[in-house]
């Protein structure tokens, strides 16, 4: 009877710890992100008097986001990212899948070798190569324009790509392939037929390619700082740079560089982290 | 009916195939690398041109009053970054990922709030994190108050002691998702029936844990120390946002990627030196390099993977 009673309770201690440890960590992610979001809405009174609660009727203020929407220009920024952003997206999954349909289809002279070439710059980190980077931009007259961005985000963004995708690609199932070949598909059609049947790895793929081009700060600063081209990371880095001093102005404009990627996330981070967890899982 | 496969001849749609990533990847990535290798063997001279100058710029960089502190400095806390992130991040993350993958209803909620941080960009982080430490705001301090900690506060971010970690601490908070979701899928791979056995004998969770799982997901161990090296000598963003390009108090958070950027962009009163960038540059490929050779033929080819 008592070891009965000490095993539930050892059972009901083994069971909330975890809970107890995962609930406090979670509020360790969440707390900053939170205070920011809600000290937005709010007078700057209330910013300093009660930074924990939520705003309510008597402190809600949208100082902060009128100070914002005056002064910087937001709306060019998120344009700026959306466009390099997208753009370098599909070029990266297209252009990735053709490479990775001929890693994983042919067997050419020299494919062995040509795997390794493209899946050196998985663990090579670009911003390695930035001084040679700069001085091509300039020779190619593609400083300060999104283009040169967006070529500099494809090429990073290839090698892991072509190496998710063909892998990806070899388990499709080669009679599939054969039977349209002996109907007389040209290698072009049946790379076309190919593609939408690893749409769930494109989908995961292009998710892990967005984020860093969307947050990275280090290209947009050296490549393309004019104001015309900056995208938001780097307006907002910029912005924040000038505005320290207004806290309304500050947390407002954090909130707005959030909000895009924060819906992206809600939205798909089920898909994501799964994505994550079966690819390694085979 | 002839296979089209291994033609003798080159076919073309492969070369169709292959040619866009083959030619991107090299002039905008492989090129662009090499040449700032070579730069670094370059001095640039009045009017723009370049003449090779050998090993001067690495000799400068270890030895010249100008770059050689700095240099030393900059890597030296570079370690000391990646070490927080060695004994904190990953640590955290491996408990983290364990816990989750215990089971339990509430699994995916946890595991989406934890890994949120990820995905937003580092200048955000830094931003927050900066008025969350900021004494005027004062929110960590009646944070710390609450839970009797509250002597502990300082500003940390402005005492060249405490800078560095605690931009380290705020990049592991940020990042700890990724190990988290890669020991996890690990985790859950492994299949019941190799801890069934000893769970049926009595072995305690975490005896199961250490004797069983933890050496089934060693190959995980590695990779997760790999990228958090490569991460970690390639970090920048973070310390430009909070710190600036000077990566202050007093140098104290100025790592090999801000020192690059110093070096290559020149600041207040120093010119930027392109060469001199690329030998910073050239030095950090080495460092990365000689890591993920470590990791591939000291690490990968000892540690057994196990088909599961």
């Amino acid at each position: 009877m008592k070891s009965s009673s000490l095993y539930r309770l050892q059972q009901i201690f083994g069971k909330s710890v975890p809970i107890v440890i995962l609930s406090v960590y979670s509020l360790i992610a969440v707390f900053p992100v939170v205070m920011v979001l809600i000290n937005s809405f709010k007078a700057k009174k209330a910013i300093f008097g009660a930074p924990f609660e939520f705003p309510t009727s008597e402190t809600f203020s949208l100082i902060g986001y009128q100070t914002v929407t005056d002064r910087a220009d937001f709306q060019i920024y998120f344009l700026n990212s959306a466009i390099v952003t997208f753009v370098a997206l599909i070029l990266t999954l297209f252009i990735g899948a053709m490479a990775a349909f001929a890693l994983a289809e042919y067997d050419f002279p020299g494919s062995a070798l040509m795997a390794l070439y493209l899946s050196m710059g998985i663990m090579i980190p670009i911003r390695l190569g930035t001084v040679g980077i700069l001085r091509l931009m300039v020779s190619l007259k593609l400083v300060n324009t999104l283009t040169g961005l967006i070529l500099i985000y494809v090429a990073q963004a290839l090698p892991l790509t072509i190496f998710i995708l063909s892998q990806f690609m070899r388990q499709v199932p080669q009679d599939l392939k054969d039977a349209a070949r002996i109907d007389g598909a040209s290698e072009y059609r049946i790379f076309g037929m190919i593609l939408p049947l690893v749409r769930p790895a494109l989908g995961a793929i292009g998710i892990f390619t967005m984020i860093p081009i969307w947050n990275d700060l280090w290209f947009p600063l050296i490549i393309a700082p004019s104001s015309k081209t900056a995208t938001v990371t780097l307006g907002v880095q910029q912005f924040l740079g000038q505005f320290v001093s207004d806290w309304n102005a500050v947390l407002s404009s954090l909130t707005l560089a959030m909000i895009p990627i924060l819906i992206l996330y809600i939205l798909f981070s089920q898909q994501m982290i799964r994505s994550i967890t079966a690819g390694a899982i085979k | 009916m002839q296979q089209p496969k291994r033609l003798s001849r080159f076919p073309v749609h492969i070369a169709v195939f292959l040619a866009p990533a083959v030619l991107l990847y090299t002039l905008f990535m492989v090129i662009p690398l090499i040449n700032s290798l070579r730069l670094s063997f370059f001095e640039i001279e009045n009017q723009n041109q370049l003449s090779f100058s050998g090993l001067q710029n690495y000799i400068r960089l270890f030895k010249d009053s100008n770059f050689a502190p700095f240099f030393w400095r900059a890597l030296r806390n570079n370690f000391v970054f990646f070490a927080v992130h060695m004994l904190v991040q990953n640590p955290i993350g491996l408990l983290l990922a364990a816990l989750l993958a215990e089971g339990g209803r509430l699994r995916n909620f946890f595991r989406t709030i934890i890994f949120m941080p990820t995905v937003l960009s580092v200048v955000i982080i830094g931003f927050i994190w900066q008025l969350i430490l900021n004494p005027l705001w004062g929110v960590a301090e009646s944070m710390l108050e609450a839970i009797g900690l509250g002597a502990w506060f300082g500003p940390w971010l402005g005492k060249p002691e405490t800078a560095l970690v605690t931009v380290a601490l705020i990049s592991v908070w940020q990042f700890v998702g990724i190990p988290m979701i890669l020991f996890y899928a690990a985790l859950i791979g492994i299949p019941d029936e190799l801890t069934e056995a000893a769970r049926v004998d009595g072995a305690s969770a975490w005896d199961i844990f250490w004797r069983i799982k933890f050496p089934l997901i060693l190959p995980t161990v590695g990779i997760v120390g790999i990228l958090t090296f490569v991460g970690n000598f390639n970090a920048f963003d973070l310390i430009y946002t909070m710190k600036g390009a000077n990566a202050g108090p007093d140098f104290s958070t100025d790592i090999m990627g801000t020192f690059f950027y110093r070096t290559f962009f020149g600041q207040q009163l120093q010119l930027g030196n392109p060469t001199m960038g690329a030998t910073v540059a050239a030095m950090m490929f080495l460092i990365i390099l000689t890591g993920v050779l470590l990791y591939m033929f000291l690490w990968a080819r000892r540690v057994q993977t196990y088909e599961l």
